[in-house]
């Protein structure tokens, strides 16, 4: 008997329950984008390598573009389009859109939604690779920028807006209370021409400020 | 991409079953590698057994003291089990030295051990590779092999395998545990993995129509004294160009016990048991490392790009025993 | 309509003021919607099948079993497409790249050269379809390889001239009492921008309309007009929010396919480039091979500069990377000599990336002025000042305006210059040794005509329509300023419509001349409403609208040395027992004209910055000599700089007005990636004491040159190709 290669599933998408027939070879992502109009989902490129398709199903972040749609049934799935309340945007969004954490745009829904994670995963006490000490005696190491970085180096930017990403995040998690570092979240985004003084790289052989906060 | 069934399977005979009857069956775990390698016309499976449900994502003492992972676990969870953290360091180091946050979380310890290489002629279907087409040839040879191995290889093959977490658990002396329709079994570590040969293809012992069921890790004190460093072209979210997962322990200035284990110098985890020998009972000391280094690295063979991996793991064996030395003496 | 002129006084002055993007909450949401990503109903899916050889000719296309796959439409090859006319000169000068003329004949030129397109109801159904279609080829030897030194090598204009030459340079070399000579090479880099090449094409009403991602719908809509022989106001293009560009997104194979397919199906057809086809498709960077021959007195004036530079290009299009171009602008030498040349390989044809001819002119130059600065023991900085020109060193035309050196000063106090020991290899944290180093960066500053139209409303606000593309660079917000400040009301009373074709020719988002260009049509429609809306007379309904054109005012530009200019610094570790290296800081100060909005253009500086951070370690496109094409042609393949890569990188700049431009602009795009590479292969040098003259600064060089003095070559750093 040939098996069949499509399916009637219904995918939990924001709170919401969608029925719809998938070939077995329709991705998360293309089913998001193709088939349910929720094309704040980006592609960029098709194969686990730049996250800008991340999303979050049943609360951890996960790259759509290597996730089955078919396999995702049963699963709660959270997209950029689920993350404001109604009018009101998340603190992560507000911090990506108030320290312009983006450039073209494109990679900011994965951006976003990894840095969800990240805020959460930190709270509950996973290490990363940029941790000193990974054994849990040692506690749960500040959310620093560095573990920033590594905790968000799954999400590519090419226009290069991991500065001002970082900065986002940082407070983003500062106002979730993992007490970040101190004025990270300022460094870099003032300017001469606003009111704010111009912060400045510290001189030769010392680390910058976020590295000694 | 071609057509294929989709089963989700909920217990373990349930799977067993599924895999059994048909040959062009394949396990969907997290999908990260598989899913990727079906869109690029590798794998063409012609069902997928889903087996994200089954009841293998527990971490559990073992009789002995050891650890059982289950086979769904996902990296994320045995990366922030503190079991792990604690008793095994290197092998959760490895873990989250591997990929990223979100293939972190969808990967599993079974389809980890399961990866297949990255090298660029086995994903690219224009170009022959013996690993997917068995007697194609092996372009990498003559062409770009400048991540390629220098350990272990034949005229057949020069593949790497990208698995992180796989060198620490090569380190540890893991035992694989499979579960098929004629009952269980376990390969140890060193087993897991086939030599390359002139049967590339093959890449593991695993009987047909076995399912991963999970791990299990032996009690090792020495592991609660271990590290994994990885090299790699850009800091993060890439693959090793050389990995050291090591542990020891030092008492009194010399070496009673160490796990030596390399990454991304050959077709399959590289346990380096010639440099152990040559460490076991020796003072601690650069002399010492550096000749264990050289003892596993004597059987190195390079291509004419890649030999600098030779000296980069000869430089990552030393550092990485000097600097767990320094802190095992503290 | 209340006036504007009594609320004029309380409005503060826009430009000059941070500011949000105004499409912000779009893209934090995910409602701002990308090119592939508008629907369509019956919308077909296109995928195009490229060549597994990299020269020969098609035999077959064996189009039967894969039309019987269930889903497929049609397969479009050579032996069926429409024919599209070739003979023209496009908007930027050039005649088309036949690449992006798909389907004419069975030549085949390059690996990864368009040879079908296969279109069906679904994409997983075309792509399974495309990945089964078989194509039959005779194949030819192909040749690739690309070194210095190439017999086939030949001089060539591209958008800057291959030779500028003055004064006798083997004289001046002879005589000078410290002289340099040195090659450097970059690798074939690409643009790689997050959102791939989408485009969605279908007739509507006997008008093509395609929805695309491109850097200029005048650009994209020209070209399309004349390949398949339209009138101009047949087409429309519409590219409201693009996912990047770098110099990738003009006129490209999808689109062309895209029209075709919707021309024989006569329904909507969407075509999207996989990562991998972006590798063939999208254009790239050429790799550069460079010599550099510097001689100066002991002082360090300089008094030889010779810079030769090769690129490559495909067999069926000329276009050159004019790397030796930028040292015309740089250093004053009493000998100047800078030639471009090119060769011809059975390669997919390069294009513009990022500072074209800057981006890795710059490394090479800039790497040998810190080479000539250790030779002479003179201060990197100190030497750079000493050859300021007075006027373009060869042209002899006055500088629009230079401000190099108040870059270099408030960069050098910023980052702490005056403390450091310039002795190599002397710094140590850890594993880590650390050095600093700088470079100096310029790119030029233009503008092209533009039209814009803007609209008084009737309910007080204004609109502005412009065919301008905002591919990142925050140009819509920017011109919100530019239009709230000439018309002197606050800029939530302004609302900018962009990237649509129908809203009449302007320029591309290119060549660091977008903002600059779109703002000057702004102004003058501007001067033009505000002289109509003096007259004092009502707003009909519909408001009152002006049309401006910039072409006769930028026509009318005296000739000037017209340029950007920058101070990089980087500070870098460098592991030299596994070869790693991190960049640990960067500043950028850059002189670089009005600055409309500092949130966006620190941004895009510091953009630019991490861009050369990612050409000076990571990014680098392997070739594999036996098939003529890619070894991981894809984002794992092809490293760009990740998060952990970027430490804090920061961006300023020093007043420096353009006195021409109607707000002072001259242009941010590029210049922050010009002289990064240089600082940060300089800082290496700093810190192990060896030059890197071949970039990227892999480990495995850093591994095998150690910390012996000296420099890493080909040879023994172990080329890729």
């Amino acid at each position: 008997m040939a098996l069949s290669t499509s399916s009637a599933i219904t995918l939990n998408i924001n709170g919401e329950k969608h029925a719809l027939p998938v070939d077995h070879r329709t991705t998360l992502l293309d089913a998001l984008r193709e088939r349910l109009d929720l094309t704040g989902t980006k592609k960029g490129c098709d194969q686990g390598q730049c996250g800008a398709c991340t999303v979050l199903i049943d609360g951890r972040r996960a790259v759509s573009c290597l996730q089955l749609a078919v396999a995702a049934e049963g699963r709660e799935i959270t997209t950029i389009e689920g993350v404001a309340d109604g009018e009101t945007l998340h603190p992560v969004q507000q911090a990506f859109l108030d320290l312009d954490g983006y450039q073209c745009g494109y990679c900011t829904p994965g951006q976003i939604c990894s840095a969800l994670a990240v805020i959460e995963e930190h709270a509950a006490g996973w290490p990363s690779a940029a941790s000193a000490d990974v054994r849990p005696e040692a506690g749960i190491p500040p959310l620093t920028p560095e573990e920033i970085r590594e905790r968000m180096s799954g999400n590519l930017c090419r226009c290069g807006a991991y500065v001002s990403i970082v900065q986002a995040v940082a407070r983003a998690a500062a106002a979730h209370g993992a007490g970040s570092t101190p004025g990270i979240e300022t460094q870099g985004v003032e300017t001469r021409e606003s009111e704010t003084p111009g912060s400045e790289v510290g001189p030769a052989g010392t680390a910058g400020a976020e590295v000694t906060a | 991409m071609k057509e294929f069934g989709y089963q989700r399977a909920l217990d373990v005979p349930g799977a067993v079953a599924l895999l059994g009857a048909d040959p062009e069956a394949r396990c969907l775990g997290g999908g990260t590698n598989l899913v990727d390698l079906m869109k690029a016309g590798v794998e063409r499976p012609g069902l997928l057994i889903d087996v994200r449900e089954l009841p293998l994502d527990g971490i559990e003492f073992t009789e002995d003291g050891g650890l059982r992972i289950g086979a769904t676990v996902t990296n994320s969870d045995l990366a922030a089990h503190p079991d792990v953290r604690r008793r095994y360091p290197a092998l959760a180091q490895a873990v989250l030295a591997g990929a990223s946050g979100q293939l972190r979380n969808m990967a599993t310890v079974g389809g980890n051990l399961l990866q297949r290489t990255r090298c660029g002629y086995f994903t690219n279907l224009a170009r022959p590779c013996n690993k997917r087409v068995p007697g194609s040839g092996c372009p990498a040879i003559e062409g770009e092999h400048h991540n390629h191995a220098i350990l272990g290889a034949s005229a057949h093959c020069v593949a790497v395998h990208p698995s992180d977490m796989a060198v620490a658990l090569a380190a540890f002396d893991a035992v694989v545990h499979y579960e098929t329709a004629d009952g269980p079994g376990e390969l140890p570590f060193a087993e897991f993995y086939l030599p390359v040969g002139d049967t590339p293809h093959q890449e593991t012992a695993l009987p047909a129509g076995a399912l991963i069921t999970g791990i299990s890790l032996p009690p090792l004190p020495v592991a609660a004294s271990s590290r994994y460093r990885k090299v790699r072209e850009r800091a993060s979210y890439a693959f090793a160009i050389g990995s050291v997962a090591a542990a020891l322990d030092v008492r009194d200035g010399v070496v009673r016990d160490v796990r030596l284990a390399l990454g991304a110098v050959a077709s399959r985890p590289w346990r380096a048991l010639a440099a152990e020998r040559v460490l076991i009972g020796k003072p601690a000391g650069a002399d010492a490392f550096a000749a264990a280094a050289d003892a596993e690295l004597a059987a190195a063979e390079a291509l004419p790009h890649n030999g600098y991996k030779v000296t980069l793991m000869r430089n990552l064996i030393v550092a990485q025993l000097t600097e767990l030395a320094e802190e095992t003496a503290r | 309509m209340t006036t504007t002129t009594t609320e004029a006084t309380a409005v503060r002055k826009a430009v000059g003021t941070a500011h949000t993007r105004v499409e912000g909450l779009a893209k934090v949401t995910g409602a701002a919607r990308y090119a592939g990503e508008i629907p369509f109903a019956e919308l077909a899916h296109g995928w195009l099948v490229v060549s597994t050889i990299a020269r020969g000719r098609i035999r077959s296309v064996e189009s039967g079993p894969v039309l019987a796959m269930p889903g497929v439409l049609t397969v479009l090859h050579h032996g069926n497409a429409p024919r599209v006319d070739t003979d023209y000169v496009g908007m930027l000068g050039v005649p088309p790249d036949p690449t992006c003329a798909v389907f004419q004949h069975d030549r085949v030129p390059s690996l990864g050269w368009p040879v079908a397109l296969v279109v069906a109801e679904t994409s997983e159904q075309a792509r399974e379809a495309a990945e089964a279609l078989v194509v039959h080829y005779d194949q030819e030897p192909h040749d690739i390889d690309f070194a210095g030194g190439h017999p086939d090598a030949y001089p060539l204009d591209g958008h800057l001239p291959a030779v500028a030459e003055k004064g006798d340079l083997e004289a001046e070399l002879t005589a000078s009492a410290v002289v340099l000579d040195a090659e450097y090479t970059t690798p074939e880099e690409h643009h790689n921008p997050m959102e791939p090449h989408a485009a969605t094409a279908r007739w509507d009403g006997g008008r093509l309309e395609v929805v695309d991602s491109n850097q200029g719908a005048t650009w994209v809509v020209g070209e399309l007009a004349k390949l398949f022989s339209l009138d101009p106001s047949a087409v429309r293009v519409r590219s409201e929010h693009v996912g990047g560009g770098f110099g990738s997104k003009g006129v490209r194979a999808h689109q062309v396919a895209a029209v075709m397919a919707a021309t024989v199906l006569q329904r909507p057809v969407r075509v999207v480039l996989t990562r991998r086809q972006m590798f063939s498709l999208a254009g790239y960077r050429s790799p550069t091979s460079q010599r550099v021959r510097l001689g100066a007195d002991a002082d360090g004036r300089l008094r030889a500069l010779e810079h030769r530079a090769l690129s490559l290009t495909s067999t069926v299009h000329e276009f050159i990377e004019p790397s030796a171009a930028v040292a015309r602008v740089m250093y004053d030498a009493d000998a100047h000599h800078t030639t471009n040349t090119v060769v011809r390989l059975d390669v997919p044809t390069p294009t513009f990336m990022r500072a074209p001819g800057e981006a890795p002119g710059s490394f090479a130059l800039e790497a040998a002025l810190d080479e000539l600065a250790e030779k002479c023991g003179i201060d990197p900085i100190e030497l750079r000042l000493r050859n300021e020109p007075e006027q373009g060193p060869v042209s002899g035309l006055p500088f629009s305006s230079r401000n190099l050196r108040a870059c270099f000063e408030e960069g050098a106090r910023r980052f702490g210059w005056a403390d450091r020991d310039p002795r190599p290899g002397l710094r140590r944290d850890g594993r880590w040794l650390l050095g600093t180093g700088t470079a100096a960066a310029s790119f030029g500053a233009g503008a092209a005509p533009s039209t814009a139209v803007l609209t008084a409303e009737a309910d007080g606000t204004f609109t502005v329509r412009i065919a301008a593309a905002d591919i990142g660079t925050g140009a819509r917000t920017a011109l919100t300023l530019v239009a709230a400040d000439a018309l002197e009301v606050p800029p939530e009373r302004i609302r900018v419509r962009i990237g649509d074709s129908d809203f009449g020719p302007a320029m591309i988002a290119g060549g660091s001349m977008g903002t600059r260009s779109w703002s000057w049509a702004v102004m003058a429609a501007a001067k033009e409403l505000r002289e109509r809306l003096a007259l004092g007379a009502d707003l009909p309904p519909e408001g009152i609208t002006v049309r401006s054109d910039t072409t006769a005012a930028i026509g009318a530009l005296a000739q000037k040395e017209r340029h950007s200019f920058g101070a990089q610094f980087a500070e870098v570790a460098v592991d030299v027992a596994t070869g790693e290296v991190r960049v640990r800081r960067m500043l950028g100060v850059f002189a670089a004209g009005r600055i409309v909005n500092p949130l966006t253009a620190r941004n895009q500086f510091v953009g630019g910055m991490i861009w050369g951070i990612s050409m000076a370690l990571h990014e680098e496109a392997a070739r594999d000599r036996a098939s003529g094409g890619h070894v991981g042609a894809d984002l794992a393949g092809y490293h760009v700089a990740t998060h952990a890569d970027v430490p804090l990188v920061e961006a300023d700049w020093v007043d420096d007005p353009d006195p021409d431009d109607p707000v002072g602009i001259k242009g941010i795009g590029e210049i922050g990636i010009v002289g990064a590479a240089a600082a940060v292969a300089n800082a290496v040098w700093h810190a192990t004491g060896v030059r890197h003259r071949h970039l990227p600064i892999r480990p495995d060089r850093v591994l095998q040159a150690g910390t012996g003095r000296g420099s890493v070559g080909e040879r023994d750093a172990g080329h890729r190709r």
